[in-house]
């Protein structure tokens, strides 16, 4: 049940935006989302929607990924739509039945805040679909060197995902395997209500934490043995390298973005 | 020759106290030596194997790698370049989600230039057969296929020495036997002095030495003729010679004409046969 869980929903193809270096694709996803706020007409949304839609073409990722990435947070997308519909008053009223009413704006600012949200989604599950996990923590990594001075611990943050990512799935493994052992021995994970449920929890969680503080005891005594001394001096097997594709593709696709915020 | 690691008088004790792990050990491993070390749990030979690259300090004596006292920061880091380590568990010593990525982590420490990493990763992951797993996730191989891995991220850092803390006590008898054929043919094929512990006596039939631990000190030592012959004393420390081993040993005694050096089913089945 458990390993059902995607780690990352990489998906690997050979396409422009995979190779694309992960920097440029990150900032393009924050510049996105700027874009997505500042941009109010219909014209921009139908635009930037255009824009999701070919970056998916070229990317070679199939529409269905895309709609999956949207599923587990449809509720919120509707509730936001429905909240909107029937609370936001004003302009000619649309539909009505008892005390509710749809009026104009409300069902304007409702499409809105879907789309935007939906786009949202959308755009940065492109990025995690098309770019691997590694290459992601790599990117972060670089991008938040510069900060380095004020104190964010850019390495440290890279090494905690790598390994974070690394021990996911032994983690899933290891609490499916308690599970069991303690569904032997009599535990109930099923019945009562949620304050019952979560109770029933402890016999899992305290095992769990207890060997996850072994491992890391372990992983951190192997990673001594192996020269590792923090990213001081450290160099990587694949560095990052900034080609002229990436900056012409990144350099184009930001200025239709902000082409795209500032006129329309 | 000069001793690749020298052990002088090496006690070890946890948190300070009186009550010694290791007690004077003295020890040399040769370029090139198969040793193994065999004993209980708590016979203090996992202590000792940390002390092989300065994970531990000793309490009293000296260890030195090289010539150089694993004391001295400074030149810690080269021992732990020299003195490489594959640890019990195939899972908590993998660090990377990608098994190349994972076999550059030593490299990428001493900070070697990229293409120099890429050659090594290449070459290590020939060496312990896993080649065509390079872009596999580690937790998706076998325990064997994950110590291969693990002893392959130490081979990248191109040590003198591989130390072992039993790499096969959590593996099924497929990974062992896929672990021990690997860690013997490096020291074969590449010449790297090997410090194998365990307490599985079947596995270092192969060994230059075997040192049997018991309580912090060496009660035994010699090639594994030496030390398997010595079947009774073997015993009172219960240990397990191999069963082979054993069998000739029980045969010799009830008055066969066979000899007690036997370590494979191979030669004690050519001594049967070989019986008038």
């Amino acid at each position: 049940m458990l390993n059902d869980i995607m780690l990352g929903q990489y998906l690997d193809r050979d396409s422009i935006v995979h190779s694309l270096d992960p920097r440029i694709k990150i900032l393009l996803v924050i510049l996105f989302i700027i874009v997505l706020f500042i941009s109010k007409t219909l014209l921009g949304y139908a635009v930037l929607g255009g824009f999701i839609i070919i970056s998916t073409l070229i990317a070679k990722i199939e529409f269905k990924y895309i709609l999956k990435s949207l599923k587990p947070l449809l509720f919120i997308i509707s509730l936001t739509l429905i909240i909107h519909l029937f609370l936001t008053k004003g302009g000619e009223v649309i539909w009505e039945w008892k005390f509710l009413s749809i009026e104009e704006k409300g069902l304007n600012l409702g499409l809105f805040m879907a789309a935007r949200l939906i786009f949202l989604i959308t755009f940065t599950s492109l990025l995690t679909l098309t770019t691997s996990p590694l290459e992601l923590t790599d990117g972060l990594e670089k991008l938040l060197n510069p900060f380095k001075r004020f104190g964010v611990p850019a390495h440290e943050l890279a090494m905690m995902m790598t390994i974070a990512l690394r021990f996911i799935p032994t983690l899933l493994e290891e609490s499916e395997k308690i599970l069991k052992a303690q569904k032997a021995r009599g535990a109930d994970f099923e019945s009562g209500n949620l304050i019952q449920k979560a109770k029933s929890l402890i016999p899992l969680l305290v095992p769990l934490f207890v060997s996850a503080f072994r491992r890391a005891d372990d992983l951190a005594l192997a990673m001594e043995a192996r020269c590792y001394r923090g990213g001081e001096g450290r160099t990587r097997m694949n560095e990052l390298h900034l080609s002229r594709a990436d900056y012409l593709i990144g350099g184009a696709t930001a200025i239709f973005l902000i082409f795209v915020a500032i006129l329309i | 020759m000069k001793p690749l690691i020298e052990l002088n008088d090496v006690s070890y004790s946890y948190n300070g106290e009186e009550d010694f792990v290791l007690k004077d050990i003295d020890l040399n491993i040769e370029p090139g030596e198969f040793v193994a070390i065999v004993g209980h749990n708590g016979s203090g030979k996992s202590t000792l194997a940390k002390l092989l690259n300065g994970l531990l300090l000793p309490s009293k004596g000296e260890v030195k790698v090289g010539g150089l006292s694993t004391t001295s920061q400074e030149e810690l880091w080269q021992i732990r370049q020299q003195v490489g380590m594959v640890f019990q568990s195939p899972d908590n010593q993998l660090v990377a989600n990608i098994v190349e990525e994972d076999v550059a982590f030593g490299p990428e420490n001493l900070g070697l230039p990229s293409e120099e990493i890429k050659a090594r990763v290449k070459e290590a992951l020939a060496l312990v057969g896993m080649k065509d797993f390079a872009r596999h996730a580690p937790h998706k191989l076998s325990g064997g296929q994950k110590q291969r891995v693990a002893i392959a991220g130490i081979i990248a850092m191109r040590p003198d020495c591989l130390v072992f803390d039993e790499p096969t006590a959590m593996l099924d008898p497929v990974g062992r036997k896929e672990v021990i054929k690997t860690v013997e043919d490096l020291n074969k094929n590449e010449g790297l002095s090997v410090v194998y512990i365990t307490h599985f006596m079947n596995e270092v039939v192969n060994a230059d030495r075997i040192l049997v631990f018991e309580e912090g000190e060496i009660v035994l030592s010699g090639s594994p003729k030496d030390v398997f012959t010595k079947v009774d004393e073997i015993k009172e420390l219960s240990l397990d010679v191999p069963q082979v081993t054993e069998l000739a040993y029980h045969l010799q005694n009830s008055g066969l004409d066979i000899d007690s050096d036997i370590f494979t089913v191979n030669r004690l089945v050519e001594a049967i046969c070989s019986l008038k």
